[in-house]
């Protein structure tokens, strides 16, 4: 266990090195510098800039700057918004990313676990029709579609949410709800699935027959395993939902990471192009690690090192 | 393990619950109260909110109410007195010499001085200035030795820029030529005084407690890319003419979002400059809403330009062919819908000119007239000088905008269908779309342009051959020689008739195609007075007010 933690930690150093390089070479490669406008500055001037932000020097050794930093985890300074660090941009707009994020990762699981349970115990019934035309509708619609309309209807018709913003508690409704529209459908999926499969299993006959009672049964013997799938989900949900978010904070007007990712580019503002795609890219390995090694734990067949153990 | 289920049915339960809860609160109605609170939307959070690193209109805006300069500009767009009680300006028109209002304070209760405002000025054009120099410094160049500091020439230090504190009240600040429209600069965010205790804490301007600021208005609240509150600042000399006690700014970056937080009451004010209001609403909302729907004129212009080094562009027959063969009054009717204006000239309306506005006195319509059938003559001599046989494939290009691609998908249609010319339209990323036209690597671009002062150079200068911002290789001695003289004397008769020469010669040889002039496009809540927008399309909200219904 502690040799496959070890492993995928040094494997995951070598991938943000990797990732580090090409994005801060892709990113150079691209015309344009953090102070393009409509009007040009005068030459003196940009080149006063360019010298400031150490943009003068040839590209190597820019590059071997940045990598000394970034060792020294120092981020930098972003070159648009003036004396903010590129840490403090990630972490006032993460805080809100974050929040939503996780609000909408219990809705996602509580609702698409329910929901596939009721279908799965509904089996051909109304119930079980009912709640996979919601699943196809909510794996189908997309969130740039879901958001406007919860955002019609609740904030411009009804009038019970503010349209935008996250000010108080009930700003959160919306937005995660939009945001976990999506997952709770392929949840439910998942879950009504492998609860028939499981169902259907012989162990679950012999509980019936050792007279087990049904909230037993289907709590201890057949949640616990049709639960798998869920848990492999939930990884690359995490990641998803926390990282994914820019739409829907956009239509929400929430202060979140999202928006910088696409900004920054259109800015060419450098330091901060690179902080947050290493930063992504820190949550989305992280994302997947943690569930590698949640699987072992839910599930005991599973063995993380190849030989032996 | 049962923990489990109790746990996600507790959760669900709760939720349930919750959303229930919530959805029976009622939402209290905003702007009952003394409504003295105006919000509005920024968009975007300001890059920065020191007056000397200012170079967006984001910033501008929150600015602008912060901070208050020598003059400020009246809802006419007249020259007023701000900081300055008063001025003298010797007969050379070269020398000004401000007097500082005594009861000018800080919102810290210091008294504002005329070392104030030498300080910021050879602050924002002090080279080394942290963390990067101004990159709007050289709206200052009016100023004697202030290139020469700012680009680091030898031996010229801060002393030797011809900006003086005679005394604490009293400012003579000297020029390289007479510049009449210098008292309107004033009212421009890099000449704005800064507080001295930027001396000692360079990041000043990103924390509301080291914020010190002059204006009608100062800091309150700072939601880092959230929002930005601003409260009246009590030490505002003329505090009793300030009624708003607060303006919010939203940061949120979708129209349509931004639109219903307007209709839904989130908002007192929605659209330019520095918000949007989505086009295709325009036509519901005129409608619906005539008194809160507003669309006025802003000094600026959309153009093409053409790559006059580039054949066959080098030709001006074949220029003025295309310029003349689309119809710039069904481009602002059927496509932009915005209240635009066509343009036949580079200096939009509401430019001051010599008595009244400079637009009228000399109107646009004489410089040329749209005709399809002298453009059709016109192509064909040209082509024949050319030695060509066809018109080549037109390709315009423009950064990535659904409005720029309908505009431009409009001219191709009227090129193809008045002259029978193929056009080839493509959209490039802003920072590769302003990286090519930089270098002239483009047949035909799309080109936008603000005033930065309100007099015609601001637009005529653009086409100078030493201007940076003249992409389209356009060069000619006899131009420069009319901007020349227009710099070389106050005579406002002399300048406006230099000027608008030039301007016939820049649009008479077609290096750029003028299309429309700009408008600002908005809305605001009824009961709002005294927030205007000023000739560059800027807000001013700073003596607006709410009248009690």
């Amino acid at each position: 266990m502690v040799r496959y933690i070890l492993q995928k930690l040094l494997f995951m150093l070598v991938s943000i090195f990797v990732l580090a390089s090409a994005t801060f070479f892709l990113m150079k490669a691209i015309p344009g510098n953090p102070f393009q406008s409509e009007k040009n500055i005068p030459p003196a001037i940009q080149e006063r800039l360019n010298e400031a932000y150490g943009l003068n020097d040839p590209l190597g050794v820019q590059y071997l700057h940045y990598m000394n930093n970034l060792i020294h985890f120092d981020l930098g300074m972003s070159m648009k918004q003036q004396y903010v660090t590129v840490v403090d941009i990630i972490k006032t707009g993460f805080i809100y990313s974050l929040q939503i994020g996780i609000f909408a990762i219990i809705v996602a699981i509580a609702a698409g676990v329910l929901f596939g349970l009721i279908a799965a115990l509904n089996h051909r019934k109304f119930l079980d029709g009912f709640t996979i035309l919601l699943a196809v509708l909510g794996v189908s619609i997309p969130s740039f579609v879901v958001a406007p309309f919860l955002q019609y209807v609740f904030g411009v018709k009804l009038r019970w949410f503010d349209v935008a913003g996250l000010n108080d508690v009930t700003d959160f409704i919306m937005p995660v709800l939009a945001l976990s529209f999506l997952p709770a459908a392929f949840i439910a999926r998942l879950v009504r699935s492998s609860m028939l499969e499981v169902l259907s299993a012989d162990y679950m006959k012999t509980a019936r027959a050792k007279g087990l009672s049904g909230r037993v049964i289907l709590v201890r013997h057949a949640l616990r395993n049709a639960i798998l799938p869920v848990v492999t989900y939930i990884g690359p949900m995490t990641a998803n939902i926390i990282t994914g978010s820019v739409v829907i904070e956009q239509i929400f007007g929430i202060g979140g990471l999202g928006k910088f990712f696409v900004n920054s580019i259109t800015n060419r503002d450098y330091t901060l192009i690179m902080g947050l795609t290493l930063f992504y890219a820190i949550i989305l390995m992280l994302a997947r690690f943690l569930t590698d090694i949640a699987y072992g734990f839910v599930d005991p067949r599973i063995k993380l090192t190849r030989k032996g153990g | 393990m049962s923990k489990k289920k109790y746990g996600f049915t507790l959760i669900s339960v709760l939720l349930v619950l919750a959303l229930v809860a919530v959805g029976c609160t009622p939402k209290e109605e905003s702007g009952s109260s003394e409504g003295s609170v105006f919000r509005m939307n920024l968009a975007t959070e300001p890059p920065s909110l020191d007056p000397a690193q200012v170079q967006d209109q984001v910033s501008a805006t929150v600015v602008n109410g912060l901070y208050e300069g020598l003059t400020r500009k009246d809802e006419k767009g007249d020259v007023v007195p701000a900081v300055a009680k008063e001025w003298k300006i010797s007969d050379d028109g070269k020398t000004y010499t401000f007097t500082i209002r005594d009861d000018a304070k800080w919102s810290n209760g210091d008294a504002v001085t005329a070392g104030d405002f030498e300080y910021a000025w050879k602050r924002a054009l002090d080279p080394n200035l942290k963390p990067a120099a101004s990159a709007y410094a050289y709206q200052l160049y009016y100023i004697k030795n202030a290139e020469a500091y700012n680009t680091g020439a030898d031996g010229v230090t801060a002393d030797d820029v011809a900006v003086k504190a005679i005394d604490e009240h009293t400012l003579q600040v000297e020029l390289n030529s007479p510049t009449p429209y210098f008292l309107g600069l004033m009212s421009f965010t890099v000449f704005y005084p800064v507080h001295q205790s930027a001396k000692e804490n360079e990041a000043w301007a990103t924390d509301v407690s080291t914020m010190i600021t002059n204006g009608p208005f100062t800091m309150s609240e700072w939601k880092k890319n959230n929002s930005i509150t601003i409260a009246k600042n009590d030490n505002y000399y003329a505090k009793d003419d300030i009624k708003l006690s607060k303006v919010v700014f939203s940061e949120v970056n979708d129209s349509n979002t931004e639109l219903s937080m307007y209709q839904t009451g989130e908002l007192d004010y929605a659209g330019m400059p520095t918000g949007l209001i989505p086009n295709e609403q325009f036509p519901t909302l005129k409608a619906n809403n005539p008194d809160e729907f507003k669309v006025q004129g802003s000094a600026s212009i959309y153009y093409y330009l053409f790559n006059t080094t580039q054949k066959p562009y080098t030709n001006e027959k074949i220029r003025q062919a295309l310029s003349m063969a689309i119809s710039r009054q069904d481009i602002v009717d059927n496509v932009t819908k915005g209240g635009q204006i066509p343009a036949y000239g580079i200096v939009p309306p509401g430019i001051k000119g010599e008595k009244d506005d400079y637009r009228t006195e000399h109107p646009d319509s004489s410089y040329f007239k749209e005709d399809i059938e002298q453009a059709k003559t016109l192509l064909a001599e040209g082509l024949k000088e050319e030695g060509l046989t066809a018109m080549p494939t037109v390709k315009v290009t423009y950064n990535t905008n659904e409005l720029h691609q309908a505009v431009a998908e409009a001219i191709a249609e009227m090129w193809s269908k008045n002259l029978g010319i193929k056009t080839e339209v493509s959209k490039q990323e802003w920072g590769v779309f302003l990286d090519n036209r930089n270098h002239l690597n483009y047949d035909v671009a799309r080109g936008g342009w603000g005033a930065d002062y309100d007099d015609p150079m601001t637009f005529i200068d653009l086409f100078s051959s030493k201007s940076g911002n003249n992409n389209t290789g356009f060069a000619n001695p006899e131009y420069d020689a009319l901007i020349k003289e227009a710099y070389s004397t106050d005579d406002q008769a002399k300048r406006m008739e230099a000027m608008s020469k030039a301007e016939e010669m820049v649009v008479g040889t077609r290096a750029i195609m003028p299309i429309y002039y700009y408008s600002t496009v908005y809305m605001i809540k009824p009961g709002f007075k005294g927030i205007f927008i000023d000739y560059k399309g800027d807000i001013d909200y700073n003596r607006g007010y709410k009248e009690a219904k």
